[in-house]
């Protein structure tokens, strides 16, 4: 008689071990199997933020390990919320959240409503719209450096060629005035794939018979587009700006490639200027201080968008 | 309006889940804004006080 392959894993299993499993209950296993997902949990995300909190209260210095560390209360604390550049890179990152946010979904919403819609080569728009997102954002941030170069760059060019202005007569990235835009530029071009995707699939799982159904009511597009379509793909636009939104509050890499915070301060963001207070200026206390400062924000704001999108699920 | 207050005596979840949403929303705000520094100051107290609050009310009965 063929033996099944669970009898013969069964067989093949040393007699001890087999004895030692025999007697553990249900719950013992699935502990066994949960353990070290939480154990891993413990020491790489819990572990490193209550150390974080406990180390804001302090004027440690990792570059000097030996100094006496002492405690500071909320010194730190204070110290970061009365600092005028700190103020000045919350606007900062302010800025950058809320129009790459905007443009996206905008945009990407935009393309995946014309996606959504049956061509010829349909499928090869969808691949070179997603070309973006595939690219790692150190080699965009150093190619746009090219594109937004004001005599050779292509992106000026482009701009003159539209509007009549002189090419090499304002840079985007070393303009004040310019740069912050620079910036939410670049990330929009990247990441409003990622957008249009989240929408697409929202739009492909809106069942064809509701607009069947609307026909039959005579009901415009216009009102099948703000009644059906809108309300179905809202709890996938709420994610795709869960997503972006948290990614963005913590953009690093495309901005230090990009500007590196230039000029002056005016694209410093949060994150990077929090590298700069942990390993420029070595004061560990303190951007703990502003870690914490970072973190409850971005809990506090993904509580409350994870509560309205579960109300809006359930609608 | 009085839904609300009243939810808030009886500790309701829905009533005391939106005030702590309406100042973790208000601290960001106070953090991002460019208008005061003293606003500012204050963020992260309102922030942190809301982030708290909405752990805890979230096991209040609905």
């Amino acid at each position: 008689m063929l033996k099944s392959s669970v009898d013969r894993v069964a067989e093949a299993t040393p007699r001890a071990i087999a004895n030692r499993m025999h007697g553990l209950s249900d719950r013992a296993l699935a502990w066994l199997f949960v353990g070290p997902s939480i154990v891993l949990l413990l020491a790489v995300n819990i572990f490193p933020l209550i150390w974080t909190i406990r180390l804001s209260f302090t004027n440690f210095r990792v570059n000097r390990p030996n100094a006496e560390v002492e405690f500071v209360g909320l010194k730190n604390y204070l110290n970061i919320l009365s600092d005028r550049d700190i103020w000045l890179t919350m606007q900062a990152t302010a800025h950058f959240l809320i129009w790459t946010i905007v443009l996206q979904v905008l945009i990407g919403f935009t393309l995946a409503y014309l996606i959504n819609k049956k061509f010829r080569g349909n499928d090869l728009w969808t691949t070179i719209i997603v070309l973006p997102m595939m690219l790692s954002p150190a080699v965009v941030g150093n190619f746009w450096t090219f594109l937004y170069q004001p005599q050779i760059g292509l992106f000026n060019y482009a701009v003159g060629f539209l509007t009549g202005a002189d090419p090499s007569s304002f840079s985007m990235i070393g303009d004040v005035s310019l740069a912050p835009w620079a910036i939410v530029i670049v990330d929009t071009w990247m990441w409003t794939p990622f957008v249009m995707l989240i929408c697409l699939a929202g739009l492909r799982s809106i069942p064809g018979s509701i607009y069947e159904a609307a026909e039959c009511d005579r009901a415009s597009k216009w009102r099948q587009f703000w009644t059906i379509t809108i309300p179905l793909v809202l709890p996938f636009l709420m994610l795709a700006v869960l997503f972006r939104g948290i990614e963005n509050f913590k953009m690093f890499d495309l901005v230090v490639q990009l500007t590196g915070g230039g000029p002056g301060s005016i694209t410093e963001l949060t994150s990077i200027n929090l590298k700069r207070e942990a390993f420029e200026k070595w004061r560990t206390g303190y951007a703990s201080a502003y870690a914490v400062i970072l973190f409850v924000t971005v809990f506090g704001l993904a509580s409350i968008y994870v509560k309205a999108l579960n109300k809006v699920k359930q609608r | 309006m009085t839904r609300f207050f009243n939810g808030l005596l009886h500790f309701r979840r829905s009533a005391w889940e939106m005030l702590a949403s309406v100042l973790i929303a208000a601290g960001v705000f106070m953090l991002m804004q460019p208008f005061a520094l003293v606003l500012y100051s204050w963020s992260f107290v309102v922030t942190l006080l809301g982030t708290v609050m909405f752990i805890i009310v979230s096991h209040f009965p609905e």
